[in-house]
């Protein structure tokens, strides 16, 4: 029995069982196929996490971002301004205690270089409705390659608790079809 | 020195050490108080969850959650565990306990830690998550109390290594140690690396609180923070898949298919889990995929199929002994006549059965180093380890609480039906809680929230209708669970301390002994059909639901 010592003294040279033996041999492989599966997906698959990360401050961070609101900023939305970089350039986009700052406009199809950092605490940068979440630290500067395909306001909601204000801090991304039109 | 005194238990004949017992009680009630105040807290939280309710203002949504994770997931499960690792060592070995005074300081320092902690939270300067992920801050005496709580553990776990060494020396049995006190060897492996780790993280981050060290750095904080977080998973996971085995060889008389099969999974745990650290770090900057795809998957997934193998040989052990006994007829006679109306089998195969389909799949999927993309964060990961650790672990411990109650408190089963209902009201409960905060998490909904309208935020916001729906569900399944929880609580508490005492031997199924199957297996043809098909099911249902999410990646913003 399981609770008392094995009834063969040398219970470590019985053979194996076929059954249990085709069933680790079967979960084995499974194993591999799952490993395998993601180094696949870095070679092919379209999503795929960026590794590219700076150290950075709160107060560098925040002056590149501001240069960056200064210089592209369309409109406010609810008193947020709402930026809209040229195609392909360095986005950036802070997360504090509460808000996603600043709101941004990107076109559709197009490639843009997001930086992701916190000036205070974590937070979580979760984009609704796609379902797309990153962890955001301070001091940490993560730049994310990304490409919008659909047109649309999305929302970025922070899914790290982060304070008693957690559940106010929203951002935003609009996404215009070529012709500069959000639907 | 070896002063003890020792009882005979009459059903098992086993020789059983009255300090060992006593440390056993003193450590199985303490965790089934906090299981109380934390389900408590747990209640409130997903009643808050279920946005028609909305129990709680914020700041006390924050301070339960966070008091939830403390009370459930550390002290509930740390001081149950410790509880069986001394009947697993002492109680199965008869054999002595070593040094049983030091128990008693490990027990009273690891209940004085946890009353700190849960003291600091409630005075509302801490909530900070069980994580408490700086450079957010708690209180001091919160990190003071975790540090004390973790040491208390770690004498205990040093405890049960001496009793082993003692059962050797002292030849209190023969051969090799059974395979659940084998188990519960690995789990006190993994928790002595766990509750390192603990230490070298809690530690420095006190002294921050203090001001005594000026930064800790996030990233470092979850690497290690993570490394006894995720590994204490794993003391769970050994510890119950322990409790496993131990039921069906109480209950059934069942001896594992084979010896060797069985312990080569539980090293595969010893030699691979701590890798799983990787799990909370999948999305976080600066980490190299290369360090992500290895880690996350255990080196290649060898932990699972540590847990994949017991998957089959658990329920194979039981279908064998059972045909033994006579319930041989078609793919599940064995099943069918297994005794559900004993909470004790009920508890455990449900436990095995939602480990592996609930917690097991959802977890390995969410530990795909990309598909954790759709998924970091959500209620997604709470209904993941709602499977892996509710409805696993505790139910586990549950169930085998109803054999411990008249083995080694000696006292009969009060309310038993109460008893009979406890485990599937619990396990229905869980289950519900289980799925329903996966399809939230699914469709994005963000765990550790207290308003999923947005009502006072600047901007608007709102997750999907089902979504709404999906919480409503969660708050029906975790009154369910609450009840089932409090069954459990008051069956427990009314055995203990009023049940009539137990005079000699306890009527189990198949009495230890009497018609334990002697050999089966490798020299013998082996015949599990039905635990085969199950296996089979399982396998499928991973499969399809791997490549399902692999799919709902694929649809996502293009991102490198
Ligand atoms: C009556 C039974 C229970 C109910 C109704 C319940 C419900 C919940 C809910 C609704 C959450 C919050 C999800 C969120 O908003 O993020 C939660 C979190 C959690 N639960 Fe439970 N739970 C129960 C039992 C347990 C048990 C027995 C354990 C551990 C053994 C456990 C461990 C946790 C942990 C670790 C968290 C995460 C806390 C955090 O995010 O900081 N729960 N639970
Ligand atoms: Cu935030
Ligand atoms: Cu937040």
């Amino acid at each position: 029995m399981a609770i008392t010592p094995p009834t063969a003294r040398l219970w470590w040279k019985e053979p194996v069982h076929r059954t249990e033996l085709v069933w680790i041999i079967v979960a084995f492989l499974w194993g591999l196929v799952m490993f395998f599966m993601m180094i696949w997906w870095h070679a092919t698959g379209e999503q795929n996490l960026a590794t590219e990360t700076y150290r950075t401050t709160p107060n560098a961070f925040y002056a590149k971002t501001e240069a960056m609101v200064q210089q592209y900023r369309v409109r406010d939305v609810n008193g947020i301004p709402v930026v809209r970089p040229p195609v392909g350039s360095d986005v950036y986009m802070i997360g504090r205690m509460w808000l996603w700052y600043p709101a941004l406009e990107l076109v559709k199809g197009q490639t843009y270089r997001l930086h992701l950092s916190a000036l205070d605490l974590q937070h979580g940068f979760s984009l609704q409705p796609v379902n797309i979440n990153v962890q955001v630290h301070p001091g940490y500067q993560h730049v994310l390659t990304i490409t919008p395909d659909q047109a649309g306001e999305f929302s970025i909601v922070c899914n790290e608790y982060c304070g008693l204000g957690h559940h106010t801090m929203l951002g935003k991304i609009y996404v215009t079809d070529a012709s500069g039109v959000t639907p | 020195m070896s002063e003890a005194t020792f009882r005979t238990c009459p059903t098992t004949g086993l020789k059983v050490d009255l300090n060992a017992q006593k440390l056993i009680k003193a450590n199985a009630v303490a965790a089934v108080v906090f299981l109380a105040i934390g389900g408590l807290f747990g209640l409130t939280v997903a009643l808050t969850r279920w946005p028609a309710v909305h129990l709680l203002p914020a700041d006390w949504f924050y301070l339960a959650l966070t008091a939830h994770g403390l009370d459930v997931l550390l002290l509930w499960i740390i001081f149950f565990e410790i509880a069986v690792l001394y009947f697993a060592s002492s109680t199965l070995l008869n054999c002595r306990i070593a040094a049983p005074r030091w128990g008693w300081v490990a027990f009273w320092m690891m209940l004085a830690g946890g009353l700190i902690t849960n003291v600091a939270v409630l005075q509302g300067q801490s909530t900070v998550m069980f994580t408490s992920y700086p450079p957010m801050m708690a209180a001091q005496h919160f990190y003071l109390g975790l540090i004390l709580f973790a040491v208390g553990a770690l004498v205990a776990v040093g405890i049960f290594f001496g009793t082993l060494v003692i059962a050797r020396e002292e030849r209190t049995y023969e051969g090799s140690i059974p395979l659940v006190t084998f188990g519960a060897l690995t789990a006190a492996i993994i928790a002595v690396f766990t509750l390192a780790s603990g230490a070298v993280i809690l530690i420095p981050t006190w002294l921050w609180s203090m001001g005594l060290i000026s930064t800790i750095d996030p990233l470092m904080y979850k690497l290690v923070w993570w490394a006894m977080g995720h590994s204490s998973q794993q003391i769970n996971v050994s510890a119950h898949v322990a409790v496993w085995y131990a039921i069906a060889a109480m209950l059934f008389g069942a001896r594992p298919l084979s010896e060797k099969v069985s312990r080569g999974a539980f090293l595969l745990y010893i030699l691979f889990l701590q890798l799983a650290s990787a799990h909370h770090l999948l999305v976080e900057p600066g980490l190299s995929s290369e360090w992500k795809v290895f880690n996350t998957s255990y080196a290649m997934y060898l932990a699972v199929l540590g847990s994949m193998i017991h998957g089959l040989t658990v329920p194979g052990s039981i279908e064998a002994a059972q045909r033994r006994r006579g319930f041989d007829k078609g793919f599940f006679e064995w099943l069918r006549k297994a005794p559900w109306g004993n909470p004790a089998f009920s508890g455990m195969f449900m436990s095995l059965v939602m480990f592996g389909f609930l917690g097991g799949i959802s977890g390995v999927v969410m530990g795909t180093e990309q598909i954790n993309i759709i998924m970091h964060n959500t209620l997604y990961v709470p209904g993941h380890f709602h499977g892996t650790v509710v409805a696993g672990t505790t139910l586990a411990f549950m169930a085998i609480t109803y054999l411990l109650i008249p083995l080694i408190f000696q006292r009969e089963i009060r309310f038993p039906r109460l008893a009979k209902w406890q485990p599937y009201l619990f396990g229905l409960g869980v289950a519900g809680i289980s799925l329903f905060m996966m399809g939230a998490g699914t469709l994005g909904v963000s765990r550790r929230h207290w308003d999923i309208t947005f009502a006072d935020a600047p901007l608007d916001f709102s997750y999907p209708e089902a979504a709404f729906l999906m919480l409503a569900l969660n708050g029906l399944s975790a009154i369910a669970a609450a009840l089932g929880g409090l069954f459990y609580v008051v069956v427990v508490v009314a055995s203990v301390f009023f049940g009539r005492k137990v005079e000699g031997r306890v009527a189990l199924e198949a009495p230890a002994g009497k018609s334990a199957v002697a050999s089966y297996g490798s020299s013998e043809s082996l015949k599990i059909p039905g635990t085969l098909l199950l296996v089979g099911v399982f396998f499928v249902a991973f499969v399809l639901y791997y490549f399902v999410n692999w799919k709902y990646l694929s649809d996502i913003w293009p991102m490198r």
